[in-house]
């Protein structure tokens, strides 16, 4: 049975699904509107991000791992924006502007080289199964659903009891669940394309298989997945951060904001509530700018309604 | 497999027979890979396993002792063979970690726990996005739609442990309006059960409500351009009645859908406000398991979180086709 338009049609939600469908009359906005003042503060954001994670090591940051160098800092110190310790400090008196912006390095490192590897497999997978259809189709559809038959957290938790929590492991486990839904989308998106008139005149014209794939369908599936892939970047960073908070990700001292924010556990939030408002209030707003930005860009580049 | 489908008596139609018998291949194929894959999971352990059970600095022969008797000298593929013939009948194995009990009996007294959150959630969620939905797509791009999908928005970047924390810091620990970390069986009293899993189930359903109402919200916008939505405004119709009787159940199929499936990936999903809230359902189980190296549970928890999840999905795939007459006739 092939499978029912509304449910090929959504991100799998064992993958973290975040987004509805868009219906054919959803959005009465104009196409372009999509791009305003919140969305270019989120980028700014997100761009902002990167560039500290980056440069972190070069930045005047406080200790923000070895706490045999912290011994006479302050613990707990409040966030004072004058002071040394602009967000305050940590039970071992680490620095948490330091930990949130290293934090950040290690979620945008591991989040993005996971999604990229997904879209890369899926892609090319998805592509290929939509394109020569038949068994290699369905032996791919048993795999694809294979893998998203086991939630996306039992999934990590379950490779995490195997596997050591480094971060190429975390690129690796992360990776896999990025795959069958970038697989499911490539496909359906191919399936669709290869109907369209250019790729029949691209095949009359006498193309190769391997031009059509990658001259024209490649770029068009390309718009569907790069929208797909930040939205799964969002999700992935919040996968990251609940293993890290439940202690079976990267782990302590190397900090990264799941494990920040399950500091404030035992009753410490109520005490020193910064302890976990500065991770959770940096992990909200940059789930929130992927998501937005993706979902804008989905927006902006539905190519489904476009003629030819 | 194949053997299992039913022919059907009167005119033959063999196109629907070989399809419905070629899905259920592809199902067998899913649970024999993700029974694969699960058991693969203890050849990914680093180290040699006897090695990881008897200490270092033992004579080879104590662990080649160990190692024929966990089986590992014997081909993968038989002792696969072995392993899922046990599991077919129930039997997990026992946990490595003390208290050294049944994985089987740990499985069954923690799947009604997740079982009971994710139904209940589901529920408060539909409860709160039904009515959302149908605010919202009254005045599509209004106000108050405005207001409604950037609150979603902003919902769905909340990961469900520091939505738990919050409430946690606000509803338990500032106002004490409710207990924490206990568990009352549904079985013990029914009004104690549902006090405790109240926070719990707010939690998770927090996390399917902007799904749910961003997904109804653009099926009601697009049933209310319809024809007969207009006919019934023609005829005089309050907008409450258009919206309940003719818009909804029409709009309806799609979210019946992802309802169906957030059950089957929540029964697994759970894990975080499980180990927040100290629940013994099937994620804090598999969190423990994982955090001690205890693969036995680990994997009988994959596997039925894994089996579950393919059923219920197959289930609201037929379901899906019953319940709306356009896919059916499309089939056919």
């Amino acid at each position: 049975m092939p499978r029912t338009e509304p449910i090929s049609a959504i991100t799998p939600p064992a993958a973290g699904a975040t987004t509805a469908p868009p219906g054919p009359a959803a959005e009465t906005r104009p196409r372009g509107a999509g791009f305003d003042v919140l969305t270019l503060m989120c980028g700014l954001w997100l761009l902002t991000l990167a560039v500290v994670a980056l440069v972190a090591p070069l930045l005047p940051l406080g200790e923000h791992q070895d706490s045999a160098l912290t011994l006479a800092e302050p613990i707990y110190a409040p966030p004072d924006l004058a002071s040394a310790h602009p967000l305050g400090t940590n039970a071992l008196g680490l620095d948490l502007l330091a930990r949130v912006i290293y934090g950040a390095r290690i979620s945008l490192v591991v989040c993005i080289s996971a999604v990229l590897i997904g879209m890369a497999v899926g892609g090319i997978v998805g592509i290929t199964a939509g394109y020569l259809r038949g068994k290699v189709d369905v032996v791919i559809g048993v795999l694809t659903n294979s893998l998203l038959a086991v939630p996306t957290l039992i999934m990590l938790i379950a490779l995490a009891s195997v596997l050591r929590p480094t971060p190429q492991n975390m690129v690796i486990a992360l990776s896999l669940v990025a795959v069958p839904g970038m697989i499911r989308v490539a496909r359906a998106q191919t399936l669709a394309l290869s109907q369209r008139e250019y790729v029949t005149v691209a095949r009359a014209l006498g193309a190769r298989r391997s031009r059509v794939i990658l001259r024209e369908l490649l770029p068009n599936v390309a718009l569907a997945i790069i929208p797909l892939g930040m939205i799964y970047i969002s999700a992935l960073i919040v996968a990251e951060a609940s293993l890290s908070f439940l202690g079976i990700g990267i782990r302590p001292p190397q900090p990264t904001w799941g494990n920040m924010i399950a500091e404030g556990q035992d009753g410490k939030m109520e005490q020193y509530p910064f302890l976990v408002i500065v991770p959770a209030f940096f992990l909200f707003l940059t789930v929130f700018s992927f998501n937005l930005i993706g979902e804008r860009l989905r927006k902006v580049w539905d190519t489904r309604q476009v003629k030819l | 497999m194949v053997n299992d489908v039913e022919a059907p008596r009167r005119a033959p139609r063999p196109k629907r027979a070989r399809r419905a018998a070629g899905k259920a291949a592809q199902l067998l194929a899913v649970l024999l890979i993700v029974s694969f894959g699960t058991f693969m999971l203890s050849a990914l352990l680093p180290g040699d396993p006897a090695v990881a059970i008897l200490g270092e600095g033992h004579p080879p022969e104590a662990y080649e002792q160990v190692r024929q008797e966990l089986g590992l000298n014997d081909p993968l593929l038989s002792r696969y063979v072995e392993w899922l013939s046990a599991v077919i009948r129930g039997d997990f194995g026992t946990s490595l970690i003390p208290p050294q009990s049944e994985v089987s009996s740990r499985l069954a007294s923690a799947f009604p726990v997740s079982l009971q959150l994710a139904v209940m959630a589901l529920i408060l969620a539909l409860v709160i996005s039904i009515p959302l939905a149908m605010v919202s797509a009254y005045r599509a791009g209004g106000v108050v739609d405005r207001i409604v999908s950037a609150i979603t928005f902003g919902i769905l970047s909340v990961p469900s442990f520091v939505a738990g924390l919050l409430l946690i810091a606000i509803a338990v620990n500032q106002f004490e309006l409710f207990p924490r970390a206990h568990w009352v069986r549904l079985t013990d009293s029914v009004p104690d059960n549902l006090y405790h899993a109240f926070l719990p189930v707010l939690t998770i359903a927090l996390l399917e409500i902007p799904t749910f109402t961003r997904l109804l919200r653009s099926d009601l916008v697009n049933t209310l351009q319809e024809d007969f939505v207009l006919a019934s405004r023609a005829k005089g119709m309050p907008s409450w009645r258009i919206m309940l009787f003719d818009a909804f159940r029409p709009s309806s199929y799609s979210i019946i859908t992802v309802v169906g499936l957030a059950l089957a990936s929540l029964i697994g999903s759970t894990v975080i406000v499980e180990t927040l809230f100290s629940l013994p359902g099937m994620g804090s189980l598999v969190v423990h398991a994982a955090g001690q190296g205890d693969l036995p549970i680990v994997q009988g928890a994959v596997l039925v979180i894994a089996v579950t999840y393919v059923v219920i999905n197959t289930a609201v795939d037929a379901a899906y086709s019953i319940v709306d007459p356009r896919i059916r006739r499309a089939q056919n």
